[in-house]
């Protein structure tokens, strides 16, 4: 299963992934691994907003919702769980 | 008798004013949403004739300064030097909570981690192994659930150990990769010069690693006319380090 990255962004609701990398710079990419989105962690995509962004990801217990402009930029791995 | 100030760490939610509103008895507005506290709030307590003056620091994930409020946590903790720093986790996501415990302890080893709304905790199932945990921050660990009022005598008793020097704290030691560690080797001797002991030498040459700008503009603010040129210097060598 573990193929090739994926950005967040492009994952269907109700997917899981390993984040495999992080391609934001300073102060974002600080908040960001702050709120959970650190290489290595598994993110579970819940819903998509009416307008399809932001999308709401589960991390480290608690939901974080991420506009398309941060979601695209974390890559991740997919675990399963994508929607039938 | 003595006066001790005790800072209140936290994540948004974890229940840090409830406990703050518990000790000190001040009715605090506490709510159910991140980013309640905006400023910080103080209030008194008493534990076995010592009196301590406990300050309500804003929720925060992180002390890196993302926000003002991380800001003025970030620099309470390092300018104003409470006696102790209370970090109140909560139990029922630990993983996220830990984040600003182990950003804490790399600035004092002065501190107590309190975990607390253990109740919760309990009703999902988790059982936490607070003397595993303990033994790897190196410092008090305590559960508690301040709703319930359960596990604040010992929360008070381990406050007072570390207030009183009693109980002298190991911190954790983060140890980086060969040049992150290269790099506080090198910012070290300058930092310790600019900056002398009063302050977490090893930390500063961390966030100068990190570009960290606001943190230099608030040691500047707070070593004031003190700024000599040295300090400049070992600004502009940390701030071109980092690219």
């Amino acid at each position: 299963m573990a193929g090739a990255a994926i950005p967040l962004s492009e994952a269907s609701n109700g997917s899981l992934l390993r984040i495999s990398g992080i391609d934001v710079q300073g102060v974002l990419r600080r908040r960001l691994l702050d709120l959970g989105f650190v290489t290595g962690n598994t993110v579970e995509v819940l819903r998509r907003s009416p307008l399809g962004d932001p999308v709401a990801f589960r991390v480290s217990n608690t939901t974080i919702a991420l506009r398309r402009e941060e979601s695209s930029l974390i890559y991740g791995e997919l675990l399963g769980g994508e929607e039938a | 008798m003595s006066h001790y100030t005790v800072a209140f760490a936290g994540n948004p939610n974890t229940g840090k004013s409830t406990l703050f509103n518990l000790l000190t008895g001040l009715r605090q507005h506490t709510g159910n949403w991140a980013g309640k506290t905006v400023t910080t709030a103080e209030g008194e307590f008493t534990h076995n004739q010592h009196v301590y003056r406990a300050v309500d620091l804003p929720g925060t994930y992180s002390l890196y300064s993302n926000s003002a409020d991380e800001e003025a946590a970030r620099d309470y903790i390092i300018f104003e030097q409470p006696v102790v720093t209370l970090v109140v986790l909560d139990a029922t996501s630990l993983e996220r909570n830990l984040n600003l415990a182990l950003q804490v302890l790399e600035i004092t080893g002065r501190a107590v981690v309190c975990i607390n709304l253990i109740d919760e905790a309990k009703k999902l199932g988790i059982s936490i192994n607070l003397k595993a945990i303990a033994r790897q921050l190196g410092v008090p660990v305590v559960a508690i659930s301040a709703r319930n009022q359960t596990g604040i005598g010992e929360l008070l008793d381990q406050l007072e150990r570390v207030a009183t020097g009693a109980f002298a704290g190991k911190p954790l030691k983060i140890t980086y990769s060969d040049e992150i560690e290269q790099g506080i080797a090198e910012l070290l001797p300058l930092v310790e010069q600019t900056v002398g002991s009063r302050y977490p030498a090893r930390w500063i040459a961390l966030r100068l690693m990190d570009g960290d700008s606001s943190l230099l503009s608030s040691l500047k603010t707070h070593m004031g006319r003190s700024t000599s040129p040295a300090h400049k210097e070992v600004a502009g060598h940390g701030v071109t380090a980092c690219h």
